[in-house]
């Protein structure tokens, strides 16, 4: 392939070198926790238990999550209605929420005094206990499955119109769109949605002990706890950060194998809305997907509201002054992951395995964040105080954590320009700059104003290494939130949920729409 | 320029005067430095007084305080370490990185001796399940909750301290027969939480009639929020208690300072900001000196207490048969 010959330009060596440090961010602070462990190395049968039950449970949350995007993309795709806009952001919502929020909101919902234990009682029916592995998966889908949906969404919209337009003028029934559109699609999204929900899955730890329902719901992240804080045993924590390592790369080399090329072939115009093959059955499954998944992702995040909007008058000052903190942080981070991002995406659509490149920053969700926090701890107090840098590096951490977001909206983007506009620009003889700023970026902004969207959103909602180095009047939203909680102040800790919400996916919205609003395809 | 120029000679000016302030650093568990918890109120009591600069930094809770402090080791830039309870202190004693307090303290209101040579204790409270007052049938025991449909929510040993302090009251109060209390437990706990905020906001929102928590919780409601609807279930065998001590670290570079806020500590400027603040009861603070609404407590009949060091020793085990019971 021509691209494949075309020499690097700066801008993909600056993506090399970004790609190498993204990974020796993650692999430092595990070897400085390493370096610290006593030799040899043991894992217990608890150990092996927990990496049982966490592989196991995010297994089945990705493939749960996947399998439910699909009709819920696929309807949000070719549906146009009032409130989609609104509804497509709102959805991305329970992605963005920090843990116990989420798992209060779901628990209003499915919880035993939630609302559908009541609509079952009133229906003289026995209770639904949300409590086990089902409620682990439950929870996950809750949280991850707007995230696939954007993503196969983001697939979708890049199906050029004069293929679709050639498809109805051809008469292609639904089998033939299925089989020459949807398929392709989805081999190209899925393999690499799967990974990275499973991933963000693995390092679970909160939501899988508490929807699990107790110690048999105990995941790696959790014994990592246990090493570090109950037995101080560094050489497991170590250990189990090194499994979380190798499940990355494992899952990472078959997943990326089994992502093909989106060979739709060139187009240079929006997707269009009309559907060859449409009939009136396709029509109702497309408003039961979005109906049921709608509700399903809506009502906890109500219930959030509902509880918190009392207490939002008389919010503490705190609340608002970690809620400013958390701004400056999420924008430092998302100004951050978005500058490593785009060279890396670049580089990694020029490659001929773009998954190695990719699957590089995915260690950066992995890995667990308690290993991560340590690793970095040890490593700063070398040269500074940690605490004293402890907004800036929790900034750091979280645009490294955010970066695999944007790169899974962004990379599959650039390898499509790079197919599409590159070739038409190389033909052109554009220079390097030229080429990027013309023919790659315009294609990009899209994907990267989701990207940076969900990266921002992740910064805001996220506890982060925060917690780890806190200082007296430092604290970001999601700690000060917290904090409400651990002093009994539970309403104010709902109000200050409900501004965490709406904050977060408002930065969001601004993001994600920002991107669109300039983007070449919409 | 002129603007600049002064700046910059106040900056200086500022910097000698702060220079001379020697600064005491206290390592202390999160809740305790935000501002919802004693820690603002209590630094500007000191400060008042010793002319130095306070400054707490904040990790966790007990536990990874106590993990903190190992990974610094030696070198922990920390004077004073606040904030461990009593099944942490073997532990960080075999650090080996505390000295002896030197303080005999008077006044102590514990309802147990206290003789710890490095750490003395600030607060302390009894574990208990608390519920709301209006639940019929309140168990006595753990053998009355165990056998009855009652729902409670409780923390995970490995995570939380609270967690681990029902271990130890099970082991404490039934000893040979823990196990047997944990199997008949184990369909009546909904789910275990991370830590005691997550508990604590589950029971609210009625996940659970009974929450692990502390026999002065009810104290919070009654006297924050005027609400009288909770209380804590007394039990025969007798309550488990948390113990909450602060240590003085042997390489501190200011071990004068370090002394002087210990014996501030048990005073009463420190010691009355506890019970509204930490929701504790003070380790030095005569009952008449309590918030009213303290009186309306239950009052345990027994106080255990497992001595740190048997503490140390009983933990692994006593995991094992909490994980054993609770995973089927």
């Amino acid at each position: 392939m021509a691209a494949r010959a075309r020499p690097l330009t700066g801008v993909h060596w600056a993506g090399a070198v970004l790609a190498a440090l993204v990974a020796l961010g993650v692999l430092a602070p595990l070897g400085a926790v390493l370096a610290r462990a006593d030799w040899p190395l043991a894992l217990g049968p608890a150990d092996l238990a927990a990496i049982r039950f966490t592989l196991l449970q995010a297994a089945l949350s990705a493939l749960v999550s996947v399998v439910l995007a699909v009709p819920v993309a696929r309807a949000l795709a070719r549906r146009s209605f009032r409130g989609r806009a609104a509804l497509v952001t709102l959805m991305g919502a329970p992605f963005l929420l920090p843990v116990i929020v989420a798992v209060l909101g779901l628990l209003a919902v499915f919880g035993r005094a939630g609302w559908l234990n009541a609509a079952v009682a009133a229906i003289g029916l026995g209770r639904i206990d949300i409590y086990g592995l089902h409620g682990v998966v439950l929870a996950h889908v809750f949280l991850n499955l707007p995230l696939v949906v954007r993503l196969i969404l983001q697939g979708w919209q890049a199906i050029p119109s004069e293929r679709v337009r050639l498809a109805t003028a051809l008469g292609f029934s639904a089998r033939d769109m299925l089989a020459h559109f949807e398929r392709p699609l989805l081999r190209a999204v899925l393999p690499g949605a799967f990974l990275l929900v499973f991933l963000i899955c693995t390092t679970s730890f909160a939501v899988a002990l508490i929807l699990g329902g107790g110690p048999r719901a105990t995941t790696v992240e959790l014994a990592i706890y246990q090493a570090f804080r109950f037995d101080f045993d560094l050489g497991r924590a170590a250990a189990l950060g090194l499994i979380q390592v190798a499940i990355c790369l494992l899952g990472g080399a078959l997943a990326f194998r089994a992502i093909r090329d989106q060979d739709l072939g060139p187009g240079l115009d929006r997707p269009a809305m009309v559907w060859p093959g449409d009939h009136a059955l396709a029509r109702f499954g497309d408003a039961l997907a979005i109906g049921v998944a709608g509700l399903f992702l809506v009502a906890p995040m109500l219930a959030v509201l509902l509880k918190g909007l009392p207490a939002l008058p008389d919010l503490p000052p705190q609340v608002w002054a970690a809620a400013l903190r958390s701004i400056i942080l999420a924008l430092a981070s998302t100004a951050l992951a978005v500058m490593m991002a785009l060279p890396i995406a670049l580089l990694a659509a020029r490659l001929a395995r773009p998954g190695l490149v990719e699957g590089l920053a995915f260690l950066t969700i992995a890995v667990s964040p308690l290993v991560l926090g340590t690793g970095l701890f040890i490593l700063i107090r070398k040269v500074a105080d940690p605490v004293a840098l402890a907004l800036p590096v929790t900034g750091l951490v979280n645009a490294l954590v955010a970066l695999p977001f944007i790169l899974r909206a962004l990379v599959p983007a650039a390898m499509a320009a790079e197919a599409t506009q590159g070739r038409l620009a190389d033909a052109l003889g554009l220079g390097p700059m030229a080429r990027l700023r013309h023919a790659i970026l315009p294609r990009l902004t899209r994907p990267l104003g989701f990207g940076a969207g969900l990266a921002a959103a992740f910064s805001m909602g996220d506890l982060g290494v925060i917690a780890l180095f806190s200082q007296p009047g430092q604290g970001t939203l999601p700690l000060e939130m917290y904090r409400l909680m651990g002093a009994y102040r539970t309403d104010d800790a709902q109000g200050a949920a409900v501004v965490l919400m709406v904050l977060t996916l408002a930065i969001f919205w601004l993001f994600d729409r920002g991107g669109r609003l300039d983007a070449a395809t919409r | 320029m002129k603007h600049t120029i002064i700046a910059a000679g106040l900056s200086v000016v500022a910097g000698a005067a702060l220079a001379q302030a020697p600064v005491l650093t206290v390592y202390t568990y999160d809740s305790f430095v935000s501002d919802w918890g004693p820690g603002p109120a209590i630094e500007a009591a000191f400060e008042a007084q010793c002319g130095c600069d306070l400054q707490f930094v904040g990790a966790g809770d007990g536990a990874a305080l106590l993990a903190r402090l190992r990974l610094e080791g030696d070198g922990t830039p920390a004077d004073i370490v606040l904030g461990l309870d009593t099944n942490l202190t073997a532990a960080a004693r075999g650090t080996g990185l505390f000295a002896p307090h030197g303080i005999a303290p008077e006044g102590l209101t514990l309802p147990v001796p206290w003789t710890d040579r490095e750490f003395l204790p600030f607060d302390w409270g009894y574990f208990a399940f608390v519920h709301r007052a209006d639940l019929a049938d309140v168990p006595r025991s753990f053998g009355a909750l165990a056998a009855s449909d009652l729902s409670i929510v409780i923390q995970d040993p490995r995570s939380s301290t609270p967690g681990l302090g029902l271990l130890m009251w099970v082991q404490a109060a039934h000893g040979a027969d823990a196990a047997a209390i944990w199997d008949g437990l184990a369909d009546n706990i909904v789910t275990v939480t991370p830590g005691w905020s997550e508990a604590y906001g589950l029971f609210l929102d009625g996940e659970a009639d009974l929450v692990l928590s502390y026999t002065t919780s009810p104290a919070y409601h009654l006297i924050a929020e005027d609400d009288a609807g909770f209380a804590a279930a007394p039990f025969d065998e007798g309550h488990y208690m948390q113990i909450e001590v602060a240590g003085l670290l042997a390489r501190s570079d200011q071990p004068e300072l370090a002394r002087r806020f210990l014996a501030f500590m048990l005073s009463p400027d420190f010691q009355s900001v506890i019970p509204t603040t930490n929701w504790m009861y003070p380790a030095a603070l005569p009952e008449s000196a309590l918030p009213t609404g303290f009186e309306t407590l239950i009052q345990p009949a027994k106080a255990l207490l497992v001595p740190p060091e048997d503490a140390a020793a009983m933990r692994d085990e006593a995991l094992a048969i909490w994980q054993r019971a609770l995973a089927r």
